[in-house]
């Protein structure tokens, strides 16, 4: 008797317990998240209004910081490159990494092996990628060396020491690092198709081609956007990469956002102008992840309509 | 003329084997049931058919073609998936077109093939819906229709109705018995529900363990099975097995074989087929529906009817008919009654056997004598 009652309060505490358990184990990291995300990001507007120079400081100067970042033919430069590269970027990565989950798809043999290659490059930091690559694109002891020590003297391969095509280096950089994360997950997609789906398509006579695009890849479409929702905020990000590739140069060619708020809050002493950079730099963000967060919420109603 | 042949056809899937030399044939217009217990490998047999799956050896012929090495498209079939694989990106107006469009038929033939063959199925109104917003039954009607608007020579349905709920499996059952009489294409169709195969098909494949075991009509099947794995597979509840000995008791040839009360049971055949036997192990295989209350005057007027008596150990009563649990010696055996003449718990209940359906086995063989 005694027993059992102890037993029915045991699991009525652990209940309630239970109910706050999980709100307790996430209080933490909730509490950190709202300080860095929300109370910095509030803070870093406010800065960005402000006339700080080297150090922080109070003086309201309005939308000053913002006027004197946007006359910057630096800033537009580094603007412009983000878009460009971001847009080829996450293209051709996506691109890349669907024609190798295909081609893999094809049961071909030591897929475990291939796929460990692809997906290499993501383990690999972008400070290691670009001090590799740098040394790929460096005439002096990279492919254009190789090539012209194997006997074709006049070849030449300049991709990132041209200020007109250096961007284009950091693009197929970018590409080659994480064209495998994208493979891997268009491969998990892949398998997770229904087989019957393809057998069907087989029987009513639609090519490997025709299956592919009409069949398995729109039932993949959702993986699509996510890999494109991961990538942009990694192009948006690029800061180590560049900074290991190409240092922006030459000249400004590849200077990219990061790098630039990095100039002028760490080496010119311009932390307010350094914040509104930082600021447009969320703007670009925001313009990718709003609508998405809203897509998502949006789709899942619409199942849950559904059932 | 045959449509289907298939000569000693065989599978491995590396040392495994999953199909051991299979023979079998339809004719044009026939329904053939493909029947079995999970992993008999009826799916193989039916995806090979499709040529989803290679041959390891043996041939396939459809029409007189042989077909062994013929990509699917050019096999002139059609095939329903027990998940249906319907397209999930496109409307089911879509789904029925998309072998059309993959072939270069024109539009306005696959807009009448649709037309045609949405008001034979009936699902004119759920065309432009996805499979996402259908029910089970209506997703079915879609990819039957996808199937019928191929207007092939063969039609190949794998397990079609068992994702259906009881009531539906049996509504589409009926349905797809009209609309095979109605459109008469030679029909392989894999169930593992007895059921469904005794109800559609004109002759039913039994299969196990990638052997076929018997061929033939619905009622060969169910009153002559060929061997016990037969006999048991088909009937619910299945056929009892009683392991008897083979006498003779006054000039006729009968089973005998231990009762409860220490007696035993001596039940003349119907036939003198086994004589040569006498003596020797049999197992008497009996069906349910052929047990009954053993009434003299109805009896007397009918042939090969032997009696015993056995006490009732359960009874189950499901409406239609009860099922009753009978002890015979260490033996349980079920019986099937009509409810107003049906045994109650416990009681003691004497039995008519009808002698002229029961089957005799071979103990070593398995094999009906
Ligand atoms: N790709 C494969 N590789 C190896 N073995 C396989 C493969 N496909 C099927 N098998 C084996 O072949 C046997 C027959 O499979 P099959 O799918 O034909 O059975 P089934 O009769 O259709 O069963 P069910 O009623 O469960 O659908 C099974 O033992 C299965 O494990
Ligand atoms: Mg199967």
């Amino acid at each position: 008797m005694t027993i059992a009652m102890v037993d029915g309060e045991g699991v009525s505490f652990r209940q309630r317990a239970g109910r706050w358990w999980p709100v307790v184990v996430l209080a933490p990291s909730l509490l950190a998240s709202f300080v860095y995300v929300v109370v910095f990001t509030l803070w870093t507007l406010y800065i960005s209004l402000s006339n700080s120079g080297l150090l922080p400081s109070y003086g309201f100067v309005g939308l000053e910081n913002y006027a004197s970042l946007w006359a910057n033919r630096r800033w537009n430069i580094a603007y412009n490159n983000l878009f460009f590269f971001s847009a080829f970027y996450i293209l051709g990565s996506m691109a890349v990494g669907l024609l190798l989950a295909i081609l893999i798809d094809q049961r071909v043999k030591g897929e475990a092996l291939w796929r460990t290659i692809f997906l290499y490059p993501l383990a690999v930091s972008f400070i290691v990628t670009g001090t590799v690559w740098s040394w790929l694109y460096n005439p002096a002891d990279g492919v254009q060396m190789l090539v012209r020590s194997l006997g074709w003297e006049s070849f030449s391969f300049a991709l990132a020491s041209d200020r007109n095509t250096a961007i284009y280096a950091v693009i197929i950089t970018g590409i080659w690092q994480s064209s495998g994360f994208a493979m891997a997950l268009f491969l998990a997609g892949l398998r997770s198709v229904d087989p019957d789906l393809v057998k069907a398509a087989q029987i009513d006579g639609a090519s490997a081609f025709r299956t592919y695009r009409k069949v398995i890849l729109p039932t993949i479409a959702p993986i699509f956007l996510a890999v494109a929702v991961v990538q942009i905020q990694f192009a948006i990000k690029t800061f180590d990469l560049v900074a290991a590739l190409t240092r922006g140069g030459p000249g400004v060619s590849t200077t990219f956002p990061a790098i630039y708020v990095y100039d002028l809050m760490f080496q010119r002493g311009q932390i307010g102008e350094g914040a509104a950079a930082a600021m447009m730099m969320l703007a670009a963000l925001a313009v990718v992840l709003v609508p998405y967060s809203f897509f998502v919420v949006w789709r899942r109603r619409r199942e849950s309509r559904h059932g | 003329m045959s449509s289907l042949v298939i000569r000693s056809l065989r599978k491995n899937y590396g040392a495994h084997e999953v199909l051991k030399g299979v023979d079998l044939e339809a004719q044009e217009g026939e329904f053939i049931a493909l029947v079995g217990p999970s992993g008999c490998g009826k799916s193989t047999l039916l995806s090979m058919i499709a040529g989803l799956e290679t041959v390891t050896s043996g041939e396939i012929r459809i029409g007189g073609r042989l077909v062994n090495s013929v990509p699917p498209k050019d096999r002139d079939i059609a095939m329903v998936f027990q998940s249906y694989a319907l397209y999930p990106t496109m409307t089911a107006r879509e789904n029925i077109t998309f072998g059309m469009e993959s072939r270069g038929v024109p539009k306005a033939e696959r807009d009448a093939a649709v037309k045609r063959v949405a008001a034979l199925l009936q699902i004119e109104a759920l065309l432009g819906r996805k499979p996402g917003q259908l029910s089970g039954g209506q997703r079915q009607r879609v990819a039957m229709g996808r199937a019928l608007v191929r207007d092939p020579k063969l039609f190949l349905f794998d397990e079609p109705l068992s994702n259906l709920d009881a009531k539906l499996r049996v509504e589409m059952r009926t349905e797809i018995k009209k609309l095979h009489h109605r459109v008469g294409k030679t029909t392989i169709y894999v169930t593992h529900d007895q059921v469904e195969a005794m109800t559609l098909a004109s002759r039913i494949a039994v299969m196990h363990r990638g052997e076929l075991q018997q061929f033939a009509e619905p009622h060969v099947t169910y009153n002559r099975p060929t061997n016990m794995f037969v006999a048991g597979f088909m009937g619910s509840p299945s056929m009892n097995f009683i392991p008897a000995q083979l006498t003779r008791a006054d000039d006729r040839v009968a089973v005998t074989f231990p009762l409860a009360d220490g007696g035993s049971a001596v039940l003349p055949l119907a036939t003198d087929v086994a004589a040569e036997r006498i003596g020797r192990a049999v197992v008497l295989g009996v069906r349910p529906e052929h047990l009954s209350r053993y009434d003299a005057e109805i009896h007397a007027r009918k042939p090969g009817i032997a009696t015993l008596s056995a006490p009732v150990e359960v009874v189950e009563p499901t409406g239609a008919e009860t099922i009753a649990v009978l002890r015979f010696g260490a033996l349980e055996v079920v019986g099937r009654f009509e409810p107003d003449s049906a045994p109650r718990m416990g009681e003691r209940i004497r039995l008519g056997v009808d002698m002229t359906r029961a089957c005799l086995f071979d103990p070593e063989t398995q094999r009906l004598i």
